[in-house]
Formats: structure tokens, C-alpha cells, sequence
């Protein structure tokens, strides 16, 4: 055999691929791996992915496959399928989607960024039940211009369910985008979580923000003081500039922006 | 994710560990197949390879992780592990069956396992038949494409050293290739 050929024959020996299983082997046996269990809730069957820093990722699925492979390109590490979470996990997922109860869960949010991370915080300190516009957020997290990249923030939200991206909607009343699973789903959660089927229509005129002629306190529709004003005291206004120019004040709950 | 390894390592060790398996365990794999001759002792060595480095980067502090010159360090614990099983196991013995082997195990792409299948069989049991030097030498340069430096430098060797050695290891398989035909 000639030396080219025992080169190129060397070379070809080294073309193969290692076992399938090799990776899975080493990561779960290091724990870098997150476990992950298919959880029924009041949304349907959610994968929920967890690690010792908390909750990592969720998503709207029965379908393991799917999930592993959309974990894995959003997160970065692999998720690994158990028989189910740790009691009080999964309790915990159970009940604050249900609305049962709040928990303090944990999240492990470290690939995003800090302002992604702002975002999908402030997310989480609008009540259940109620919606805030995108330029809500920006303006609270100090960023009043960056309304677009709040948009794309919410879309990488990698624990949907648990950090409510979906009480946040487009300023012009559209429903907006939802990674947890397209508008339907979106709405879907909105009304398990009470919203009204006339507040989405309010929403969508263009009726931005509501105020009551006898308080002369203007909110955003779905905030609960806006819900106690009685329906012959209350007036919509399409932006803060008209509120304020009708004489009102903004409320200091729910700091309104339209 | 364009970030480099050493600092995505330094950062965040679970996430950066991930990439490193899944970037590294075909080039390790295929090196530990050459130097132990045998896929079940490969994905052993491997993964002892992988969890050595692990324990490793949980020790190192921060700089140190950050200036690694990560597939060199990989290569020399891939060579170490071998070396450990091979002494584990007393001889290293090809598995003459490791063509058939390796295209269910290993995932050959199929096309290339017919028309080369006698050569690679033999090649492998003559590769693990060779003194330790010469087979990690001729691994490192052929099998897995090195330059010499980079050889030299995995092995912990002068390069002048590491390129006689591979010149002795083929000579040596080349003989033992014609004294089988």
C-alpha cells in the first residue's frame, strides 16, 4: 500500500460519529442537563423544565420531542424527559396558572439579557386578570422609546404561563403576539384569568383608556378601579392628552399610557 | 452563541459544557476510536474524557478557564483516558468486527462503509497493535488532521519527536499492510 493511501485511508477512519446517546451520558451525568415533566393545567398538558437556579422553560405541549428541540435552540442546554417534577414544583406551576394561589417561583432566566430580563419582570407585577400595553412596560422599566424591542423581549419569554407576557397587548388594542402559542392561546388565557369578552371590544376600538366623570381618575380599561366605575360614569379616551385635556387625572395605580 | 467556548465557559459552566460535548464528541470520539480500536471503549473513554474535564473546570478559577485553549486540552485528556483504559484492559485488541460495529454503532455514513471496509478493519487492528507513541502520534496527525505543532503540543512532546514517530507508525503499518496482502 502506498503512503497516500494509508494517510487517506487513516483520514477515513476518523469520519464517524459518536453514539447518539454519548452526549446525554455525559450532561445529565455532570447535571448540566435540565429535567423536565409534562404538567396538566387549566391551559392543557405545559412541559415545564427546571434546574437547581429554578423554572426554565415552558411551553404549551404534549409533544416531547418539540419541546427538547425548541429547549435546547432557546436555552442552550439539553432538556432531559422525567416522570414528573418535584411535588412542590409542580403544585406551585398548577396553582399559579390556575389562580388558585401565587407562589414565589424561582426562574432561571440567565441567557437573556438584562433588559429582557426587566421586562419579563415587570411583566409579572401586572395583576391577573388585568392587560397593559407594550408602551406600559417600556415607559416602567425606564425605557419609554424601546416599545418594539419589549415586543421581541415578551417573544423570548422562556417560561410563558408562569411570567405573564400575555397580559401585556399591542397599544392599538390588537391582541399582539403570543410565544405561548399564537394569538388564540393568548386570549384563551386572558379570559381564564377573567377578562371580559366586552373588554377584549374595548381593546380593539381603539378605546384605550377609560375614566369616570364623578372620581375624574382616568385608567387603563382592565385596571380594577377602572372595573368599579359604573357604566353611566364612564368615559373612553384614546389617549392620556385627551384624558388630561377633559380635566382628569391619571390614576396612580395602574400609571396609564396610550 | 458566537461567543467563545473558554468565555462561555468561564460564564456559565452548565450552558458552556453543553456546547463543548456537542461541538467536540465527534472529533474525541473518533480519536478514542482510533487509539482503543473498539466503539464500546471509545464512548467509555469519551465520556470518561468528558467528566474529567468537567471536574476540572469546576476547579479551575475563572482566568484560567478563560485563557484555555480548549480543543488542545480536550485532545490531551481524550489521549490520558485512553491510555488509562487501554493499561485497564492489559491489551489493547482491535475487534476485527469493528467495521460491521461501527456502521450500527457509530453512524458511518453507509456510502463509504462498503468499498472500504477490509482496509479499515485492518487498518484499526493495526493501528492499536502499534507501540503507544507512534499510535497516539499518527492518531493526532491522521486521523484527526493536525498539524504537527498542534500534535506536539496535545502530546506534550518536542515536535521533532511526535513527526519521527509518525513517520515510524506509518512506516510500520504500511509493512504490516503488505505483509497481510
Amino acid at each position: 500500500m502506498e503512503e497516500m493511501d494509508v494517510t487517506r485511508a487513516l483520514r477515513e477512519i476518523g469520519r464517524v460519529e459518536a453514539p447518539e446517546r454519548l452526549a446525554d451520558r455525559v450532561l445529565v451525568s455532570v447535571g448540566a442537563v435540565d429535567s423536565y415533566a409534562m404538567v396538566d393545567t387549566v391551559v392543557g398538558q405545559l412541559a415545564v423544565a427546571h434546574n437547581h437556579r429554578g423554572v426554565s422553560g415552558t411551553m404549551r405541549t404534549a409533544d416531547s420531542a418539540l419541546f427538547e428541540r425548541w429547549f435546547s435552540d432557546r436555552v442552550g442546554r439539553l432538556a432531559h424527559r422525567v416522570d414528573e417534577l418535584p411535588q412542590r414544583l409542580s403544585t406551585a406551576v398548577v396553582e399559579q396558572i390556575s389562580g388558585d394561589k401565587r407562589h414565589a417561583l424561582r426562574y432561571d432566566l440567565r441567557e437573556l439579557t438584562p433588559f429582557e430580563r426587566a421586562v419579563l419582570e415587570m411583566t409579572q407585577r401586572i395583576p391577573r386578570g388585568e392587560v397593559r400595553p407594550y408602551a406600559w412596560v417600556a415607559r416602567e422599566i425606564g425605557h419609554p422609546a424601546a416599545v418594539r424591542a419589549v415586543g421581541s423581549a415578551l417573544a423570548r419569554n422562556p417560561v410563558p404561563y408562569l411570567i405573564p407576557c400575555h397580559r401585556v397587548v399591542r397599544s392599538d388594542g390588537m391582541i399582539g403576539n403570543y410565544g405561548g402559542g399564537g394569538p388564540i392561546a393568548k386570549k384563551a388565557i386572558l379570559r381564564i384569568e377573567g377578562m371580559q369578552p366586552e373588554e377584549f371590544d374595548v381593546l380593539r376600538s381603539g378605546r384605550r383608556l377609560s375614566g369616570s366623570t364623578s372620581t375624574r381618575i382616568f385608567c387603563h380599561p382592565t385596571c380594577h378601579n377602572a372595573r368599579r366605575v359604573t357604566s353611566r360614569r364612564r368615559v373612553y379616551f384614546r389617549s392620556v392628552d385627551e384624558a388630561r385635556a377633559a380635566g382628569m387625572r391619571p390614576c396612580r395605580v395602574c400609571r396609564p399610557v396610550a | 452563541m458566537d461567543k467563545p467556548l473558554a468565555a462561555m465557559l468561564a460564564e456559565d459552566l452548565d450552558t458552556g459544557f453543553t456546547r463543548l460535548v456537542t461541538s467536540h464528541q465527534n472529533r474525541l470520539y473518533a480519536a478514542a476510536l482510533a487509539l482503543t480500536g473498539c466503539p464500546g471503549d471509545a464512548e467509555e473513554v469519551t465520556v470518561d474524557a468528558f467528566m474529567r474535564a468537567h471536574r476540572a473546570l469546576r476547579r479551575y478559577p475563572e482566568q484560567r478557564i478563560r485563557e484555555l485553549r480548549v480543543g488542545a486540552w480536550l485532545y490531551r485528556i481524550t489521549v490520558n483516558a485512553a491510555r488509562n483504559h487501554i493499561r485497564g484492559r492489559r491489551q489493547a485488541t482491535a475487534h476485527l468486527d469493528g467495521v460491521a460495529e461501527i456502521a450500527a454503532d457509530g453512524r458511518l455514513q453507509p456510502e463509504v462503509v462498503a468499498e472500504r471496509a477490509v482496509d479499515a478493519a485492518q487498518l484499526r487492528s493495526h493501528l492499536v497493535a502499534l507501540p503507544r507513541h507512534h499510535r497516539e502520534a499518527v492518531v493526532l496527525r491522521h486521523v484527526r488532521g493536525m498539524s504537527y505543532a498542534e500534535a506536539a503540543d496535545v502530546l506534550g512532546r518536542p515536535v521533532g519527536t511526535v513527526k519521527a514517530d509518525v513517520h515510524r507508525g506509518l512506516a510500520r503499518l504500511r509493512a504490516a499492510l503488505v505483509e497481510e496482502s
